[in-house]
């Protein structure tokens, strides 16, 4: 197909060919350095490898799985505990194998099975960037796995099953800008870590990729795929750009993790980039027409919790959703016609309500409007009352909630809200 | 905010399911000293005669004592409020004029011990040994509008302030938000027509002339029993 | 000992409207800046959430949002023969606390003076002559006049998002608009609020008597509005809880709603909260100030050093460090020497309660949904045959219905039992107000000093407020009430009560919390406490903002005059004061 040349001039730039140029590769410059701050924000390291309270990538966060607790490792520069004396091979062993410079293996809380598609230029120019950040002396807490997945060595087996290494290859029947977003959602960015569902053992399954998974902490990552009611299926990509850009558009405003992803990621790419991440996302098929998979009970909820819901809805959430469940422009969401809404799993929904939470603010959009917390106000029953009738009114379709699945994360609510304000100010 | 407030403020919101009483140990009728803090059971008996009075009522038409307005009371003077928290309460003191405002010493719990006490002792020694509790409907109405009117010497404190206090508390215990006890099941708000603290009414200001058609419902919800202990 | 901090450029005394507006600016001129609130601090979730702000008790009755006497009250007489005794409780007026101060929750009513209220003794003698004016009247000319504050005024009202229609724009008179208010260079930035069933009846009524009604204009955002700083505002749903409360939609405009978003992310820019600036610290000459001195909530005190500082608190409190700094000399009003604390007023209301066959669904209502007319404010009446100075707007305001404080009663009723019991019933939704919002005069009995034996919690002397309205206001606003009357009468009421204002001037019930003057601006040292730039006449690196500047109290809410001048100070900083340190008025 006809490129734009200045596309590809300037795509050129930023993907160079393989081995061609990148000569001397430990005399990283300043586009170098700039390269690999721009990717450190693609795929927003930052935010992992960040503890609560302590200096920007000295690691320490504990990743929450079913497993049990990862603690993210060190990034800094620092020669004792962190990865100060790694050398470019190590790194790029460490993104594209999943091992570490010790030869250990690392747990895929980071997302290296993502990382791997990555070009040896990008980890490179990526390593660049983190040498010159401060270093930091801190060790990470030990991490709090179940027997026997302390023993590093059982990851080789999870590999095994569920990875295989190996660097972007670009579609050909693909446009460049196409297959640039392709590389952003697929590498950096493992946007699939969080939004394709994973199995028992914790591997993506990629026969249902970007259809929805866990977002960690109980939260819920909505699918991508063209999906009309819980998917991409009615934005456009400016939509999509705008969102990834602001925290919020004309459908929506990011929630819990996603918020942070805007905040410290994607608010960082460029208008290029962004617009590639869509084109890409928005070329998968929907996974399913309309509606959802099996346990959709759409039409099956009853009068009288729709009323119960109506209710809790008029008294509760009017002032800013409104009637219409529209909210207010450029300022409120709506809830009508609304993906993450419809979302089969109601996770998110629930977390925001019962915790509240804070809408992106980056300087294009600075108000962060927020949600107040109800778990004070709210019963279990009521939660999953007025939920049920949020999902299945002005148009929307998705399953009851029940009071029992309130109940269960009553106990695991996070404050999500301002976390990524923790981390350095990043204009 | 800063740590402290933060915690204040949230202790202050905070509703731990434990502290909501449910609705069902509210709808059987209550011993005087029930839930209360404050009052003695004597104590306790002067105001709801004299809530009694000053709005009354029955099942059909709720007045103070089916809206638990002596609970409400009874929990404001335990709290702040009746402490005088936030009030200036140094000396000196000086009566003042009318226009200088409060300049009595006694916080508002205070001033309805010594009140409470001074009236009962009034009654007994003007009724045969019968405190106010005790004396018919119109001799108390006759008794309100004289400490209404300053006519009752109550030692320390001016019958006047007594009962503008008092009637202030008992319209809050009326018509305030049910979870802070009084105005129970909504008896105030439906009285006289508002539905409660409501955040959306764009469609319904332009509808003229048209009543509302939703119930009341309060902070905690439409049921109009369910209150919060920790004010 | 007072521990020292790291300096910075500029300190701001408070963190309400004119700290945020002047932090924003000076800010954007590279400054380092640092606000001092005494109260905590606050933002619109958690703390005007709308799962709770809607608490008549807790907010509108205990008070709870405003400034706690404990901590910070004053002493109060009527005239200066009497005793002043300390205010324990809140009444007459309800200063704020925290961050925002009482842009928090105020109404949103936002006012322009007219261009005459800015020459009033000029005017007045003028057009009256100069023995027109009692002689114990120190009411006088501002030193600006309405066309140099008009692009404040309008920045004010396009940063808040006010809703309304204008009636006189670049020239042009527009119909439904205020005839006679300023000339303003363009339109509200937003249309006016939907009307209530009340504001229709006063419209109806207005305009029968040949008055000219008008939407009152309104800080709360008729539609979703993002302001010039990109600050994105939520549109208001008419819930009725809008003064003594917090906006939990984000549609009242607060320095939280229209620029905190933008201000607090500044580098340059950082506040304390809890912090009780008790003093301005001069130098051994008394001409420059060093920095200020404040009590944290441990009550340690703290230098900060700064080379600028700008009083922003409440009037009563700007008025109260000038005095305890040394900064200016104080009024004497027998031998009438002396600027600060001269000039103090108030705002003079009464109203006229209304109860009719109509269903009023009060509660359904905003801050500032209303209609208006400014036939009788300022001077756009013919005073001669009338014999005193002043006036104000007459409105019927829809703030809500909020039942413990906004019933209101036929005169006869009963103060309780039955009949009172019965009175509510019938008359809660049949009811409203029609009310007076009248200009007060400054005399020579009304003022802010240092009372002689009440202590605030430091041990300073508490400030003491010695007023009553003048002969002349009370005059003025019983004509005001008779309009009103008649005004109301014309809605066709099955009844109607007239509560006049009538003297003396009590601190009991609330009436406003316009509290003006102490620290007047004019072009005359001898009768002013700071320049035409609100910069003091005697520490040229002080400058005192907000409603202590007016040197009388024209008939309309402040605040609107309030950021204007906030505005018009922080302009002065950047394009003058901040070119050449040193006093930008000669004299």
């Amino acid at each position: 197909m006809r490129t734009n040349q200045a596309i590809l001039g300037w795509l050129a730039l930023l993907c160079a060919a393989p081995a061609a140029g990148a000569a001397d590769l430990h005399n990283a410059d300043y586009v170098n350095i700039q390269r690999g701050r721009y990717l450190a924000n693609a795929g927003d390291c930052i935010s992992c490898h960040t503890a609560k309270g302590g200096k920007p990538f000295a690691g320490g966060y504990p990743v929450e799985t079913p497993f049990g607790t990862i603690y993210s490792s060190n990034i800094t520069p620092d020669v004792v505990t962190g990865i100060g004396n790694w050398t470019r091979e190590d790194f790029y062993r460490a993104m594209h194998e999943g091992k570490r410079k010790d030869g250990q293996h690392m747990y895929p809380a980071c997302p290296y099975p993502w990382f791997t598609k990555m070009s040896r230029e990008d980890v490179d120019d990526l390593k660049s960037y983190l040498d010159t950040l401060q270093p930091v002396r801190s060790i990470s807490p030990e991490n709090d796995l179940i027997w026997p997945l302390g023993w590093r060595k059982m990851v080789a087996g999870w590999n095994l099953l569920f990875f295989e290494p190996g660097a972007y290859a670009p579609d050909p029947d693909k446009s460049t800008l196409w297959n640039r977003g392709a590389y952003l959602v697929q590498g950096p960015g493992h946007c699939a870590a969080c939004h394709t569902p994973k199995n028992l053992l914790g591997g993506s399954d990629h026969d249902r990729a970007l259809q929805g998974g866990d977002a960690g902490e109980g939260w819920y990552a909505p699918g991508l795929t063209g999906n009309r009611r819980a998917g991409l299926g009615g934005w456009t990509t400016e939509d999509l750009v705008q969102y990834l850009k602001t925290g919020a558009n004309p459908h929506t405003a990011s929630t819990g993790p996603m918020t942070e992803v805007v905040m410290n990621s994607t608010r960082h790419l460029n208008e290029q980039d962004l617009r590639a991440i869509a084109t890409y996302l928005k070329d998968i098929p929907p996974d399913q027409e309309d509606g959802h998979d099996a346990g959709d009970s759409g039409g099956a909820i009853d009068d009288e919790t729709m009323a119960r819901g109506k209710a809790l809805y008029v008294d509760q959430c009017m002032g800013c959703h409104m009637a219409d469940g529209k909210g207010q422009a450029e300022a409120f969401p709506p809830l009508a016609n609304t993906s993450s809404v419809q979302a089969p799993n109601a996770q998110t929904l629930i977390q925001v309500v019962l915790g509240g939470d804070y809408m992106a603010d980056p300087p294009t959009r600075p108000t962060s409007l927020a949600m107040p917390a109800f778990d004070w106000k709210l019963n279990d029953q009521d939660i999953a009352d007025v939920l049920t009738y949020v999902r299945n009114s002005w148009g929307n379709r998705a399953p009851a909630v029940s009071a029992d699945t309130v109940a269960d994360m009553r106990e695991s609510v996070h404050e999500y809200g301002p976390r990524y304000k923790r981390l350095i100010s990043r204009p | 905010m800063d740590e402290t407030k933060r915690r204040f403020v949230q202790a202050a919101l905070a509703l731990p399911a434990t502290l909501v009483l449910p609705a069902c140990e509210r709808t059987a009728p209550r011993p005087a000293r029930i839930a209360g803090t404050f009052f003695s059971a004597d104590e306790y008996r002067f105001v709801e005669a004299a809530t009694a009075r000053l709005i009354p009522g029955n099942r059909e038409d709720p007045g103070a004592i089916e809206a638990d307005i002596p609970l409400f009371i009874d929990l404001q003077l335990g709290g702040p409020y009746g402490r005088a928290d936030r009030w200036y309460m140094e000396g000196p003191w000086a009566a003042g004029t009318a226009q200088q405002g409060y300049q009595l010493k006694q916080t508002p719990s205070e001033l309805y011990r010594i009140a409470i006490a001074g009236i009962d002792a009034y009654c007994r020694r003007q009724y045969s040994g019968r405190a106010f509790a005790e004396l018919s409907a119109d001799r108390q109405d006759e008794i309100l509008r004289n400490l209404e009117a300053g006519k009752i010497e109550l030692g320390d404190v001016p019958a006047q302030a007594f009962f503008s206090v008092l009637w202030q508390n008992t319209q809050e215990g009326f018509l305030a938000d049910p979870m802070y006890g009084g105005n129970r099941g909504f008896a105030g708000w439906k009285l006289i027509g508002f539905p409660g603290p409501r955040y959306n009414y764009v469609e319904e200001i332009t509808q003229y002339g048209k009543p509302y058609p939703l119930p009341p419902v309060g902070i905690l919800g439409r049921d109009g029993t369910r209150m919060r202990a920790d004010i | 000992m007072a521990k020292r901090l790291e300096p910075v450029d500029v300190v701001l005394v408070g963190f309400g409207w004119t700290a945020s507006i002047i932090a924003q600016e000076l800010t954007d001129e590279g400054l380092q800046v640092l606000a001092l609130e005494r109260g905590e601090d606050r933002a619109t979730v958690p703390d005007f959430s709308t799962t709770h702000i809607q608490d008549e008790l807790k907010y509108a009755v205990r008070n709870h949002m405003f400034q706690a006497p404990i901590r910070e009250t004053l002493s109060f007489r009527n005239t200066p023969d009497q005793r002043a005794l300390p205010m324990r409780q809140l009444g007459s007026f309800r200063p704020g606390a925290g961050v925002g101060g009482a842009g928090v929750h105020w109404n949103g009513q936002t006012w322009r003076f007219l261009p005459d209220d800015f020459l009033i003794r000029s005017h007045t003698e003028e057009r009256y002559g100069a023995g027109f004016i009692p002689e114990d009247l120190t009411i006088q000319d501002w030193g600006i006049t309405y066309d140099e504050l008009e692009s404040c005024y309008d920045r004010f009202e396009y940063l808040c998002g006010v809703s309304g229609v204008a009636g006189n724009v670049a020239g042009e008179r527009r119909p439904d608009g205020n005839p006679f208010e300023g000339n303003r260079s363009r339109d509200y930035p937003l249309p006016p609020l939907e009307r209530s069933a009340g504001s229709l009846m006063f419209d109806k009524a207005a305009r029968e008597l040949g008055y000219h009604p008008f939407p009152g204009p309104a800080a709360n955002a008729s539609r979703p509005y993002k302001n010039p700083l990109g600050v994105q505002m939520g549109q208001c749903t008419y819930c009725g809880y809008c003064e003594w409360f917090g906006c939990g939609n984000n549609s009242k405009a607060s320095p939280q709603s229209t620029i905190l978003p933008v201000l607090l992310k500044k580098d340059n820019f950082s506040y304390r909260t809890g912090c009780d600036v008790t003093r301005v610290v001069l130098d051994g000459s008394g001409t420059k100030a060093k920095g200020v001195l404040y009590r944290d909530l441990e009550g340690r005190e703290f230098e900060q050093p700064a080379e600028l500082v700008i009083l922003c608190a409440f009037a009563h409190h700007n008025v109260h460090l000038l005095l305890l700094s040394g900064i200016g000399k104080p009024y004497d009003p027998v031998s009438n020497t002396g600027v600060v604390g001269r000039n103090y007023a108030y705002q003079i209301t009464s109203a006229v309660e209304v109860f009719v066959d109509e269903l009023m669904n009060p509660y359904m209502g905003a801050g500032a949904l209303g209609q208006a007319v400014d036939d009788f404010n300022g001077d756009n009446f013919d005073h001669g045959p009338e014999g005193f100075i002043g006036g104000g707007y007459i409105a019927l305001w829809t703030t809500g219905g909020r039942p413990i404080l906004q019933h209101h009663l036929p005169q006869d009723t009963p103060t309780w039992g039955a009949g009172w019991k019965k009175a509510m019933a019938e008359n809660y939704l049949h009811s409203t107000a029609v009310s007076t919002h009248g200009s007060v005069v400054s005399h020579r009995n009304a003022y802010l000093d240092l009372d002689p034996t009440y202590k605030d919690i430091y041990g300073n002397p508490m400030l003491r407020l010695t007023f009553d309205f003048h002969a002349n206001d009370y005059r003025m606003s019983d004509y005001l009430t008779s309009k009103a009357e008649g005004i109301a009468r014309a809605m066709k009421p099955r009844s109607i009560n007239v509560k006049k204002r009538k003297p003396p001037y009590s601190i009991i019930p609330y009436q406003t919390t316009h509290n003006t003057g102490g620290a007047a601006m004019g072009d005359d040292p001898r009768t002013s406490v700071v320049n035409r730039y609100l910069q003091s006449w005697d520490v040229p690196n002080v400058f005192v903002v907000g409603a202590c500047n007016f040197p009388q109290n024209p008939g309309y809410n402040p605040t609107g005059t309030v950021g204007a001048l906030a505005y018009w100070a922080a302009d002065a900083i950047r394009t003058r004061y901040l070119k050449r340190p040193g006093p930008l008025v000669q004299v």
